[in-house]
């Protein structure tokens, strides 16, 4: 599968890089035709397919439980509405047990994060090449591009645009909610005058700074670097799909392993997300 | 791999996303869940409540039980007693009764006994005429001999 003749790297990091559209260093807009033009464009450029898939799923998410949410019942349920209340309460759950105040955001937050980062790590168990293939043929028939220039990366949490996006989001929900339970007074106290006292400030803000800051920023990490290298691997596994019979049928045993263990890391991966969204905004809504 | 656009184009998206969830998704999945959650916690109540009902009715039912128990023996002790009495007045009706009949026999018989009597006396008073006529093979006038007729038919 590795192509006709494009080598092992080649391969691997053709599956890497995202479909860009941008500003080129020379003031026109756009798409990159390598990975080297999409650095180039720096910050003026966007990832269509990680922006489209994520779209994407978002709104399939949306449609689903807004579908079962307009009819629901407080009978019997059935079908769709069931595992749809199994989400929300599993989601509703977690809120209840590690939200200690008020706040009518947090749980559909949550449920969102939830299913739609599941949803979005979920596209990692598709075989990495199936839709990179298809977007090529389509880029390539349709669109008359170089096939070769095609990108197209299907799983949007291997890209760390995305995971800062969300944890950017968050942050930001988290800064509003100190600042609005605490005061601005309240909060940059507890960032200056703690651990050492109001003697030790310096230090204190340093350390403090670093932990609120470390809050998003690992968050992101964790889910992007999951990801990543879960994609990572099942492109390795892919490679040897075009080692001839005997690697093939490796390949594809391995390929099997690893997508059912897999399936474990991309819920937990949703779960942790949601699970430390929720004790982050849980922090900011406490006083110290 | 590099950051881009896509961090902000991802954070509005995020911003939708939650935003619609909260506004059309969560509030009637949790309408509908917290109303069932009513419904089941209100027919617990009321089974609850029929528990009780149930419970006193049977309470009820066992006082009636015993008394309509506690009545019939009355009734059948009544009954009992009531039996009792009549057979005794019909005893003593009875007794009386048959007092009476057989007084009323006696009396009959000793009529019908005197009345024998009586006839008997008087043929025997003309057979001892006609006897004592063949005897004194005369015409004895009868009615000058009367008392001794008498006499002799009070001796026999």
């Amino acid at each position: 599968m590795a192509g006709d003749t494009l080598t092992s790297t080649e391969y691997i990091q053709h599956h890497l890089t995202n479909w860009t559209y941008g500003k080129y260093p020379d003031g026109h807009w756009g798409f990159a035709h390598s990975s080297a033009e999409a650095t180039d464009m720096g910050f003026w450029a966007i990832h269509v397919d990680s922006m489209l898939w994520s779209i994407l799923l978002g709104t399939l998410f949306l449609l689903m439980f807004h579908k079962a949410a307009k009819s629901m019942t407080a009978g019997t349920p059935r079908g769709l509405q069931n595992f749809v209340e199994w989400v929300v309460d599993f989601v509703n759950e977690n809120v209840r047990s590690s939200f200690t105040a008020k706040n009518d955001l947090v749980a559909p937050l949550s449920l969102t994060i939830f299913f739609w980062v599941f949803l979005m790590n979920f596209m990692d168990l598709v075989p990495v090449d199936w839709i990179p293939l298809a977007a090529k043929w389509v880029g390539a028939t349709l669109f008359g591009a170089d096939p070769h220039h095609v990108y197209f990366k299907v799983v949007p949490t291997t890209d760390p645009n995305i995971t800062f996006g969300m944890a950017l989001g968050i942050f930001v929900l988290m800064l509003y909610y100190s600042i609005k339970i605490k005061g601005i007074g309240g909060f940059f106290g507890e960032l200056a005058l703690q651990p050492f006292g109001k003697w030790g400030m310096p230090a204190n803000l340093l350390l403090e700074g670093i932990s609120l800051i470390s809050k998003p920023i690992s968050l992101a990490l964790r889910l992007f670097g999951n990801l990543y290298a879960g994609e990572m691997i099942f492109i390795l596994i892919a490679l040897l799909y075009s080692g001839g019979f005997v690697w093939g049928t490796i390949g594809g045993v391995l390929q099997l392993g690893w997508s059912i263990f897999h399936i474990l890391i991309i819920l937990l991966q949703a779960f942790i997300f949601m699970v430390l969204t929720i004790v982050y905004l849980d922090m900011a809504h406490q006083h110290h | 791999m590099n950051i881009n656009l896509t961090l902000f184009g991802q954070t509005f998206a995020f911003i939708v996303f939650v935003w619609f969830c909260m506004k059309l998704v969560w509030p009637p999945i949790m309408a509908a869940l917290d109303e069932r959650k009513k419904k089941i916690a209100d027919g617990l109540a009321e089974a609850e409540r029929g528990f009780k009902q149930q419970e006193l009715s049977e309470k009820n039912a066992e006082k009636k039980l015993s008394e309509a128990r506690q009545q019939a023996s009355d009734i059948l002790s009544q009954a009992q007693k009531r039996s009792n009495e009549i057979v005794e007045d019909a005893k003593s009706i009875a007794v009386e009764e048959g007092n009476r009949i057989k007084e009323a026999a006696h009396a009959e018989v000793e009529k019908e006994v005197n009345r024998a009597k009586e006839q008997l006396r008087n043929q025997v008073s003309v057979i001892a005429v006609a006897g004592a006529e063949r005897i004194l093979k005369k015409e004895i006038n009868a009615a000058s001999h009367q008392d001794i007729l008498d006499e002799l038919a009070t001796q026999i």
